[in-house]
């Protein structure tokens, strides 16, 4: 071989390579990749969106590509006929952060075995562990594909502060989603917050998106230990247990003090959007529980997220905006005993789960 | 090696092929491969360890260059001589290379160099390359940390020149102490000592207590101390390389080296944390033809970058797609219930192990092409092998090599010249048996290790008697093909599969657990 042969080598090589990487930012074709799966087909699918801070002992992952992550879940299973199909969206309370996937709400409510409408009640876990009404509501625009009979969409006052809207980083990864459904909505969101992530050319290439291209690869090989041991989260032996004492503080969000805050504080439109994008399919939007302290200073506030003052305007608020709009709600906020919390106070033991979806339950029977 | 580090070392072979003088390649060589020990050196919690193992390893293969050079050779010699009583050894070694062979003698700069006290100015001036580049590397210490190379602060430069002094002088002073000590001693001596040291930095409570002690000297906390503070980059395969040496020197079969020669071959900066385990002999073949080659030799980059390519696609997108929970390990070992899934994860391993190990292989060779150097080939198919005996001969070809030229062979030859001798079974079961442990305690002094040498020992000698056994009847299966066939496949299966169920203590530290998997994949759970 000679030194000439080499370089038209190379360069062709060089040539193919800016080609291909060309063609990657013109068909962007990360999301259709994502929905190529080995989850329902080669592997079971999972029971819960895909989320892992520890991959190698969790055999899961945080990734950005929303198809993928449906595509890697149960739901993306063909609807049977004789099924009621549940969706559940909401935070890592109802993920089912340091529970086994047969404890949390959606294993709960199938163990039940309730039927509908001569259907069975099946229900898929779509919560993803991050508080934002803005991730909800992405999530439940991808899972309207899934033909829902029905969403649970269970909700707390973290959720909803504007400056929240943006923080997750799943939608700051899908801006062009999120400004879709911001501008579809009329959402107060600033498609502009420079939060949003916007890749430049080269980040669109595939030397770019070589993380999420890595991260989709990743979430299928992962699927096999998925398959071998039903394992998706590192549950640790021992964790601290919520606060259930307090110093003398009144402050939460940017609130420093107790104030009157409106409708308009909080992202009420996120939530209207959400019931908006389901159409006809009927939700209920659940004020979920929350640990209620006995401890000192629990005249101030209910726990370490919650100031009284703060969280009983929420629930007013939240409650006159159900009414107004003629939405079903469901405040569930003091359903559960506050031995049934784990280490934050929204997360519930299995047997706090159980009750939850007794309640649940009831609420779709009489539904 | 990193990605980055296979980069530059690609890269560096380019500007050391096209503008590099010809007569500059082999200190080149020396001098790359010498800093390359520090930099592949990762850091290490124990304050300055990271330079020093670095350093007491090229002291280590200081001192042992000066115990097997020929003292003979720079006066015109060109032969090695066999030490005293150890003619067997030579006559043995006799059919592999001959010592009167014109390639084995020693370096021309080696024979035409006056030097100080019958020292060859040329190994004179690489000690002093040797001890500049080491107080050099620690001047790196006032280099900002984005741009040190090395992992870890350097102790400061006075400090080094120091210790680098103290040392020296007691080299000296032992060398004075020791010269009435034969030659074959002193090899024997040293190669005791680089093995307790392999066996002190393999033996997790020995290296604990090492690293508790060196804790307590650095005023560090002793309580944190762990053999992960001693992972002394290289020195496994290090250890062998000069163990090689030592030993050839006594059976008289080492070519006369120049101290150059010797570092570059004992530290060659592409097989120095993976292998392959060169011999020094073929090395400087290789090494003393450098100033012949080709600056930009077309072929040799083509060859050299496409084994490349192969080794990083087999280790960073097969090995390591493999280790994202596909394959064995210590968690998921103690979480599959189900035999099928513990099978494929064990399947899995044994492919990622291959990938993994072969892709740094095929680095390393393409790496060497790329400077001129031909490493030796470390696997050839080992999984299409229908024996344990070939697999031995295809997977990690130049370490089971060192294994029968410095275990196995002595030891059969000690134990056939034993009175009483022991019968020819129980010959060949020590020398096997013994030959696989060491094999297996080189990867670590651990129980997990011993037992799969033990595996590997008890499958060779039963494979040995099977095939004595069935020689005829097997020669008998050339006249009937589809029987044969039949029965290659079979031997396949069995083989194969009596590899993969030995990775299973291959891979898990502990042997309970080892048990289990053995457990859940027979279905007993």
């Amino acid at each position: 071989m000679t030194g000439r042969a080499i370089f038209r080598i190379v360069v062709k090589a060089a040539a193919l390579f800016a080609a291909l990487n060309l063609l990657f930012v013109l068909l962007n074709p990360l999301e259709a990749l994502g929905r190529l799966s080995l989850y329902n087909a080669v592997l079971p699918g999972r029971w819960r969106l895909p989320y892992g801070e520890n991959s190698a002992e969790s055999y899961n992952l945080s990734l950005h590509n929303i198809p993928a992550m449906f595509a890697s879940h149960v739901v993306a299973q063909p609807k049977p006929d004789d099924e009621y199909r549940l969706l559940l969206i909401g935070d890592s309370g109802t993920w089912g952060w340091l529970m086994e996937n047969d404890q949390t709400l959606a294993a709960q409510i199938n163990a039940a075995g309730d039927t509908v409408d001569g259907r069975r009640l099946v229900a898929y876990n779509l919560a993803y562990p991050i508080m934002a009404l803005s991730k909800d509501l992405l999530l439940l625009d991808e899972a309207m594909s899934y033909q829902p009979d029905l969403i649970l969409w269970l909700v707390t006052l973290e959720s909803f502060p504007r400056q929240q809207q943006v923080f997750p980083p799943l939608v700051q990864n899908n801006a062009e989603r999120m400004r879709r459904l911001a501008e579809r909505y009329d959402l107060n969101l600033d498609p502009n917050d420079p939060r949003f992530v916007t890749p430049s050319l080269l980040e669109r290439t595939i030397v770019g998106q070589r993380r999420a291209l890595a991260d989709w690869l990743r979430l299928q090989v992962y699927g096999f230990s998925w398959a071998f041991t039903g394992i998706d989260q590192a549950i640790p032996d021992d964790y601290t247990l919520r606060a259930s004492d307090f110093e003398e503080d009144l402050s939460w969000d940017s609130f420093d003090e107790p104030a009157p805050f409106t409708a308009d504080d909080l992202a009420f439109d996120v939530l209207a959007a959400g019931m908006a994008r389901a159409g006809g399919v009927p939700v209920i939007v659940v004020n979920e529980p929350i640990f209620i302290s006995r401890g000192r200073n629990s005249d101030l506030r209910y726990n370490a997220f919650y100031p009284r003052w703060a969280y009983d305007a929420y629930r007013e608020l939240l409650d006159a905006q159900a009414r107004a709009n003629g939405w079903h709600y469901l405040d569930l906020w003091d359903a559960i005993p506050p031995d049934e919390f784990t280490d934050t106070p929204v997360h519930l033991t299995p047997e706090g789960v159980l009750m939850l979806s007794e309640h649940l339950v009831s609420a779709i029977e009489q539904n | 090696m990193n990605l980055a580090a296979i980069l530059v070392f690609a890269a560096a072979a380019c500007l050391y092929g096209a503008l590099l003088p010809a007569r500059f390649r082999g200190w080149a060589l020396f001098a790359g491969s010498v800093i390359a020990v520090y930099v592949l050196q990762p850091a290490l919690p124990i304050r300055y360890s990271a330079y020093a193992l670095p350093t007491a390893m090229l002291l280590l293969i200081v001192a042992s260059w000066w115990l097997t050079r020929d003292s003979n050779a720079h006066a015109g010699a060109t032969t090695s001589q066999p030490l005293n009583d150890d003619v067997v050894g030579a006559q043995h070694a006799a059919p592999l290379q001959s010592p009167n062979d014109e390639r084995y003698s020693p370096s021309p700069r080696l024979r035409e160099g006056s030097g100080v006290r019958g020292i060859p100015r040329d190994d004179l001036v690489t000690l002093m390359a040797l001890v500049a580049l080491m107080v050099g590397v620690s001047f790196l210490r006032f280099i900002d940390v984005d741009f040190r190379l090395v992992a870890s602060t350097p102790p400061e430069p006075l400090a080094v020149v120091l210790a680098l002094l103290v040392i020296g002088a007691a080299g000296v002073g032992l060398r004075l102490a020791l010269r009435r000590v034969s030659q074959r001693r002193a090899l024997t001596g040293m190669i005791l000592l680089i093995a307790a040291a392999f066996v002190v930095f393999k033996a997790e409570p020995l290296a604990t207590a090492l690293s508790r002690a060196l804790r307590f000297q650095t005023g560090q906390d002793t309580t944190l101390a762990s053999i992960a503070d001693l992972g002394w980059v290289g020195f496994s395969y290090v250890a062998f390389r000069l163990i090689h040496t030592l030993r050839d020197r006594q059976t008289g079969i080492l070519p006369a080296l120049s101290l150059r020669e010797y570092v570059t071959y004992v530290i060659f900066f592409p097989s120095f944390t993976a292998g392959p385990i060169d011999r020094a002999e073929r090395f400087v073949e290789d090494y003393r033809a450098l100033p012949g080659l080709r600056g930009l030799d077309a072929e040799r980059f083509a060859g050299g970058a496409a084994r490349i390519l192969i080794g990083l696609f087999k280790k960073f997108v097969i090995a390591d797609t493999l280790a994202l929970g596909l394959a064995l390990n210590v968690i998921n070992a103690g979480q599959v219930e189900s035999p099928l899934g513990m099978w494929l994860l064990l399947y899995g391993y044994a492919l990622r192990l291959y990938f993994d190990f072969g892709g740094y292989t095929d680095i390393a060779i393409g790496i060497g092409i790329l400077y001129g150097v031909t490493l030796p080939e470390n696997f050839s198919r080992p999984y299409l092998r229908t024996t344990i005996t070939s697999f031995w001969q295809s997977w990690h070809i130049t370490l089971s090599s060192w294994a029968r030229f410095y275990v196995f062979s002595p030891l059969s030859r000690a134990l056939l010249t034993r009175k009483p001798k022991p019968s020819a079974l129980v010959i060949v079961l020590l020398a096997q048996v013994t030959t696989m442990v060491v094999i297996g305690l080189w990867h670590g002094v651990a129980l997990n290790f011993l037992l799969w040498g033990l595996w590997h020992g008890v499958g060779l000698f039963v494979h040995k008697q099977w095939s004595d056994r069935t020689r005829k009847w097997y020669r008998g299966l050339n006249d009937q093909p589809a029987r044969k066939r039949l029965w290659v496949g079979f031997s396949w299966f069995v083989t194969f599969h009596y590899v993969v169920l030995g990775w299973v203590w291959f891979a898990l530290p502990d042997v309970s657990q080892s048990l289990r998997v053995f457990g859940v994949l027979f279905g007993g759970g």
